[in-house]
């Protein structure tokens, strides 16, 4: 049984990835079998039950508001796809 | 010279100081067996041979790691070295920094050596979705390593490595340890510091080493734990001596045996040599306790949803703009991160992506990640209870042995329950450890079996006490014969 409400190619595009048809029809009955399998977790009652985020318990940490030495310009850019003039070079974003 | 790869770094460490080889030495007979048996293994993405060799040329061997050579996980940034969790989308990217773990590590005299081979962003159970190449079992080259941490185990397993760094989110260093016969040891959520891993699911993630016994295992950790001011997650607890309990027995020790641990649809002879091995405990003096997790069977559910989640988010970052893979001639920006993503991510981690995204979104975020997050408590709780009676609980480490190389690709799910005995250990933030236990011969091979101990967080120093007292009757048969002579 395939999730009814989960449409692989929607999701995709919300988490900006292009899919072949292919890859659409082969997750779409993959990841049904998932949901089916993690159904399970709907038979137990967890409305008295607070929920985890996180395995410790550690909220709000602070640091010094000091500026430190970070990655120098040419490190920063070493990696980028695209650079010149010491700036990474996008895609056009505005028309 | 008799081959120093198969030395435990304690032994290597002893040599270096009595004199008898060098670190030099060390790097060299490394390289030697590298080459010699990597083509067979696959291990290694990557090595940078003449920098290691500087490195071991100024080695202070008084350090507590000094001059041993430590082979780290693809997805652990060292500087000036490739580092592209074995993806695509980072083909050719460079650290730019080290990691904390690195830092450490080099503070202790340790000199890291080699790029290791895992799943693509660590997501999977067999190294099977790397993409750049497969990583072989050491005892039957027809069989998948485990995985996340596949070239971490394997490298270690075949003595083409003395240690190595990997990363567990739901069992990627344990199982991979279990499948390889060597020693595997996921700290305490918290423990080590995740700066300059590159995160997977950061409420899970956590580095740990892999050696040939439990005493390296616990020297390494000695090197790389410790709060730090660039994890925030990373705990600030007084430090410790992880060795402090080597050498000790069992007796007296009590272990908690959890049935839910024992399920039905296991390898028979995982579960024969793990009765056995508990069997052994216990003439070593433990005592042990029958324990309920009874929460048990909801935890891959819970992992796939609540690691998925995080995924979806931490990989948000790779989308060809400040690093990695770029789509070449985009219509528009939308068009440049379809594209360069769907280029860049292989298939596991764009179905985990999509499904983090799903469990994430309106409508759907309070059936499943809410609930998720719920669950996740009653299986913390199911700890702390069983903790509450046992010193550590002791359990199969996976419920297979290493399986074929492509037995499982098209079955994502079947997949999935590989990790049914280690996933709860993560959403719980306790410490667990992997020994070997015994080898089952299959098809004319012999493949170990691990066995695991499991210890409430922040309870190392105890845990690897347990582990080594273990190991030294228990896990011999299988680390003196290891498969050093490929």
């Amino acid at each position: 049984m395939s999730s009814p409400n989960l449409d692989v190619r929607d999701v995709a595009r919300l988490a900006r990835i292009e899919l072949t048809d292919e890859e659409v029809a082969t997750f779409q009955s993959q990841l049904g079998k998932v949901l089916e399998y993690v159904e399970q977790l709907k038979s137990l009652d967890v409305s008295a039950v607070e929920p985890t985020a996180h395995a410790n318990p550690i909220f709000n940490v602070f640091r010094e508001d000091m500026a430190k030495p970070g990655l120098d310009r040419q490190a920063a850019l070493a990696n980028a796809p695209h650079s010149a003039n010491n700036l990474v070079v996008v895609t056009k974003v505005i028309e | 010279m008799s081959d120093l790869t198969t030395l435990s770094i304690s032994k290597l460490q002893a040599g270096f100081r009595q004199g008898d080889f060098t670190p030099v030495d060390a790097v060299r007979a490394l390289e030697e067996k590298i080459t010699k048996v990597d083509p067979a293994i696959g291990a290694y993405l990557s090595r940078d041979v003449q920098s290691a060799l500087a490195a071991a040329e100024k080695a202070d061997i008084s350090l507590p790691l000094g001059g041993v050579p430590i082979g780290i996980k693809d997805a652990i940034n060292v500087v000036g070295e490739p580092c592209t969790c074995a993806s695509k989308i980072l083909a050719g990217f460079r650290s730019p920094y080290d990691a904390t773990v690195i830092a450490k590590l080099r503070a202790a005299g340790a000199i890291p050596f080699g790029r290791l081979n895992m799943d693509e962003f660590a997501m999977g159970s067999s190294t099977e979705n790397s993409a750049y190449q497969k990583t072989r079992n050491p005892w039957d080259t027809s069989r998948i390593p485990g995985g996340s941490s596949g070239g971490s185990a394997a490298s270690v397993a075949a003595c083409e490595a003395f240690a190595t760094l990997g990363s567990d989110t739901g069992g990627s260093i344990r199982q991979p340890a279990s499948l390889c016969g060597v020693v595997g040891l996921k700290p305490s959520y918290g423990r080590v510091s995740r700066y300059g891993l590159v995160a997977f699911a950061s409420s899970l993630d956590q580095i740990g080493p892999i050696g040939r016994s439990t005493r390296d295992c616990a020297a390494i950790l000695n090197a790389i734990s410790g709060k730090d001011p660039h994890d925030s997650t990373s705990l600030d607890v007084p430090s410790e001596d992880f060795t402090a309990n080597l050498g000790r027995d069992l007796k007296g020790v009590k272990l908690g045996i959890p049935a839910e641990y024992f399920v039905d649809g296991m390898d028979q002879r995982v579960r024969e040599k793990v009765e056995s091995a508990i069997k052994l405990c216990e003439q070593l003096g433990a005592e042990l306790i029958p324990v309920s997790l009874p929460h048990t069977q909801y935890a891959v559910g819970v992992y796939y949803i609540i690691a998925t989640a995080e995924a979806s988010a931490n990989l948000a970052r790779f989308d060809g703009v400040r690093y990695g893979h770029r789509a070449k001639n985009p219509r528009d920006l939308l068009d440049h991160y379809m594209r360069t993503r769907e280029e860049g991510f292989g298939s596991e981690v764009k179905r985990r992506i999509i499904l983090g995204t799903y469990v994430l979104s309106s409508g759907y975020y309070d059936a499943y990640y809410l609930r998720a997050q719920k669950v996740r408590t009653l299986i913390r709780q199911d700890f702390a209870k069983a903790f509450e009676k046992v010193d550590a609980i002791i359990c199969p480490t996976s419920p297979d042995l290493a399986f074929k190389i492509g037995e499982r690709v098209d079955d994502p799910l079947r997949m999935y329950l590989a990790d049914i005995f280690t996933i709860a250990t993560n959403l719980a933030g306790i410490c667990g450890i992997s020994v070997p236990c015994g080898l089952v011969e299959e098809e004319g091979k012999k493949l170990p079996v691990g066995l695991q101990f499991l210890g409430k967080a922040m309870d190392e120093t105890r845990l690897l006490g347990i582990a080594d007292a273990f190991e030294r009757t228990g896990s011999q048969q299988v680390l003196t014969a290891l498969p050093n002579t490929l």
